[in-house]
């Protein structure tokens, strides 16, 4: 028996959302953390404009391709948050009631849009999530804007953690930001994290858990090759009171799968119900006379009145008429202006009124040449959580293909008619706002290619009340197997409608007190109550009252 | 001198492989012909295609993940394509490679029919298409300011820009500037829906 096996008290993840602030809090708590993260460590100058793979642009990315649904997400420290588009709207009140296909309400019971604001709130302070502006909207999110208003509908300008001030407009922002205009999580709570002493290992992917015989966790990871990532370096273990799980909802599922052999039977909720947050994406090829004609824009003298794709900062404008409380589930969703880069999408998008193949071919050359005069619609729509993961991959949640970024993974997905009722709905309804008097040409995405496509995986390992649909209790408590929490988008149970990173972000923040009174019962010397990263108590304020109402009821 | 003969057939075999990789990247994205006698480029479309956009120097690259499996990806191609000859009683030119001697119309029912969800061999194909559409949209095997520099057709003919000195992108005006819509009624003061 070697007498060198390492310890920590908290051992954490990944360092998306759920991860970043898990580790924040208990290290500011006083714990001793240590992040595991699977991806690199970049910093600001690292972020290339390049579409070159293996640039920032490749390396910082996990696409992999299931049977039916592919999913995007980040890779590297900060997760998600380093490529996303900081979209931050809180997911409307009636989401809270989705009872989906189970039949009965699918969030825990304790969660509301009411119980859950004091933490929306937390999140904004400590993210410097504000409301933008019309002055703050892009080219293509005044365009979308500008045609809802014709279509008679409304648009708005969304909440989103970037700083203005700072911000280019480069749309690079998912080679991550350069300018450090976006508020990634590299720029609050990670380095507020490590300055109360936590330890971040970037390119250390975890494979699976056991049981030590103290009743705590050992994990066990393999080094990541940090250019190649078939490659591995080596391997390790690394043993822990408490295991806060937030690789993802891509990959959380498939440690846990993984670790069944080890740790006992799993909840059945493990690795099912995975939601793909209802995406669907539509390409609008705009009719640049009838943009200056029908809508009255014009960029100035010389230019088009709008040929503007590149310019921008992804989502800058939202029509939410369809969130409608009233209507029925499956019926609801948001449309926001998007802008994807070429490389990683270009391929799914279709030629309208193709005579020949849509994807491929002469007539997709045709619209490549109008490539700046794109606008993109993004849905988010009510599907039915129908993604299972089988049985998992030899390493991390995919088999990988490419050096960096692609893979293959087992996610099955078949979307029933409630989800594609919703996708066609929405479809249906950007034709109607786009194409009215000719302003543009509009196709849905293909799903022949790769599936259905998405960037907010979520709802694989969800909470809920119920044992036999919900993996995790509502204090994010992994059914049967205590000390272990999972606080990222597989928590959350279903589509959200919206974006989801705050709502993924307020859940993380709401699971720890829960996560600290864990760790203080297996004996970690650690307290709640660390203000925002940048040190402002707004948000703290008004958490702590609802803590200590909560007391008695669980003593 | 048996060795150089079997060079020879490595080599020619290697050149059929490469002929039917760029017949099959120019039917994701055609182009013109190279030069008048171009067999592998069937000049569906005017300007410069997949091939042109470098899509054999992306293929070949191992960073894709797929460089290794090419020769047999073009060997499997050309199967398919005399299969489909045959099929609708087409006679193919022996002096090159079946998927080669297709028209163009062929070759593009042929992709279309690998790719088409169901066949067995999709993902190949899909993969394959997908690292010929990056070569022409996002010059994946280039640094893409150096790309647009040397005038890369792909990026050229979408109308991607030049990035400042620095090889950064910026851009000064960014937006129309004003109000163009009525706000949701139930939207909270920090922006989100009610
Ligand atoms: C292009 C793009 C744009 C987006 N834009 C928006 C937006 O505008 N607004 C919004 O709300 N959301 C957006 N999202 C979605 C958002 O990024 C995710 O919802 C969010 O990051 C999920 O947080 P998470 O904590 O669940 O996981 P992640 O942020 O994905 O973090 C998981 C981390 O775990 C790591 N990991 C995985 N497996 C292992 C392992 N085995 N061992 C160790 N580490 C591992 C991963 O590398 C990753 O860093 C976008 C996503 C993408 C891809």
């Amino acid at each position: 028996m070697s007498a060198a096996i390492e310890r920590t008290d908290v051992l954490v993840i990944g360092s998306g959302f759920g991860g970043a602030i898990a580790a924040y809090h208990l290290a500011a708590g006083g714990a001793k953390v240590t992040v595991l993260e699977r991806g690199p460590w970049l910093e600001s100058k690292d972020f290339e404009h390049d579409y070159k793979l293996g640039s920032s642009y490749t390396r910082i990315f996990d696409f992999v391709v299931g049977d039916g649904m592919s999913v995007l997400g980040g890779n590297c420290v900060g997760g998600g948050s380093v490529v996303y588009f900081a979209a931050m709207p809180r997911a409307p009140r009636f989401v809270f009631d989705r009872r989906g296909s189970i039949g009965r309400r699918m969030w825990p019971g304790s969660i509301s849009r009411d119980t859950l604001d004091p933490w929306y709130d937390r999140v904004e302070e400590s993210l410097s999530v504000s409301r933008q502006g019309w002055s703050d909207a892009s080219y293509a999110g005044g365009l979308w804007a500008a045609a809802c208003h014709r279509a008679g509908r409304t648009a708005n300008p969304l909440a989103a953690a970037i700083d203005n001030a700072k911000c280019v407009n480069c749309n690079f922002m998912m080679a991550g930001c350069r300018f450090e205009a976006k508020q990634s999580l590299t720029a609050n709570y990670l380095p507020a994290a490590v300055a109360h002493g936590a330890e971040i290992r970037p390119l250390h992917e975890v494979q699976y858990l056991t049981r030590t015989a103290e009743g705590g966790y050992r994990v066990h990871y393999t080094i990541v090759h940090d250019e190649d990532y078939r490659l591995q370096n080596g391997s390790g273990v690394i043993e822990a009171k408490i295991v806060v799980m937030a690789a993802g909802a891509g990959a959380t599922p498939v440690i846990l799968q993984r670790s069944e052999a080890h740790l006992g039977r799993m909840p059945h909720a493990v690795g099912r119900y995975f939601s793909g947050n209802g995406e669907r994406l539509n390409t609008a090829v705009l009719n640049e006379d009838k943009v200056a004609e029908l809508l009255g824009l014009s960029r100035g003298e010389g230019l088009p009145p709008y040929g503007a794709n590149a310019i921008g900062k992804g989502p800058t404008v939202a029509s939410w008429d369809r969130l409608d409380g009233s209507l029925p589930e499956y019926s609801r969703y948001s449309l926001e202006q998007l802008y994807f880069p070429p490389g990683l999408g270009t391929i799914l998008a279709q030629a309208p009124d193709a005579t020949g193949p849509t994807w491929f071919g002469r007539e997709k050359k045709e619209i490549l040449r109008n490539w700046k005069s794109w606008l993109t619609i993004f849905s988010m729509t009510e599907d039915d959580n129908e993604g299972v993961f089988g049985p998992p991959p030899a390493t991390g949640n995919a088999h990988r293909i490419s050096q960096q970024m692609l893979g293959r993974g087992n996610l099955t997905y078949r979307p029933t008619e409630n989800t594609w009722r919703g996708w066609r709905q929405s479809d249906a309804d950007v034709k109607e706002i786009l194409e009215k008097d000719g302003l543009a040409k509009v196709m849905p995405w293909t799903n022949d290619l790769v599936g259905a496509y998405t960037v907010h995986p979520l709802a694989s390992c969800r909470m809920g009340d119920d044992p036999h649909t919900s993996a995790l209790d509502d204090r994010n408590e992994l059914r049967g197997h205590p000390g272990i929490f999972v606080t990222d988008g597989s928590a959350v149970p279903c589509a959200l409608t919206v974006n989801p990173a705050m709502t993924i972000a307020a859940i993380a923040e709401r699971a720890i007190p829960g996560i600290v009174a864990s760790a203080r019962l297996r004996g970690v010397a650690v307290t709640y109550g660390a203000p925002a990263p940048n040190g402002r108590t707004g948000g703290r304020k008004g958490v702590l009252p609802l803590l200590r109402r909560e007391q008695p009821a669980r003593a | 001198m048996q060795r150089e003969e079997a060079a020879a057939r490595t080599r020619d075999a290697a050149d059929d492989a490469s002929l039917t990789l760029e017949a099959y990247a120019d039917t994701i994205v055609p182009g013109e012909k190279r030069w008048p006698g171009d067999r592998a480029v069937a000049g569906a479309a005017p300007g410069g295609g997949a091939v042109a956009a470098g899509a054999l120097e992306l293929l070949r690259w191992d960073a894709t993940g797929i460089s290794d499996g090419l020769d047999d990806l073009a060997r499997r191609v050309n199967e398919h394509a005399r299969a489909y000859a045959e099929e609708v009683g087409l006679e193919l030119d022996p002096e090159v490679p079946p998927f080669v001697a297709l028209e163009f119309e062929d070759r593009t029912e042929l992709v279309a029919r690998l790719t088409r969800p169901g066949h067995p061999e999709k993902e190949f194909w899909v993969l394959l298409s997908l690292f010929c559409t990056m070569a022409f949209d996002s010059a994946a095997h280039l640094h893409t300011a150096d790309a647009l520099r040397d005038g890369h057709p792909g990026l050229a003919a979408m109308g991607i820009t030049r990035p400042d000195a620095d090889g950064l992108w910026r851009f000064q005006n960014f937006g129309y500037g004003r109000e163009l819509a009525r706000l949701h009624p139930s939207t909270t003061p920090s922006g989100s829906p009610a």
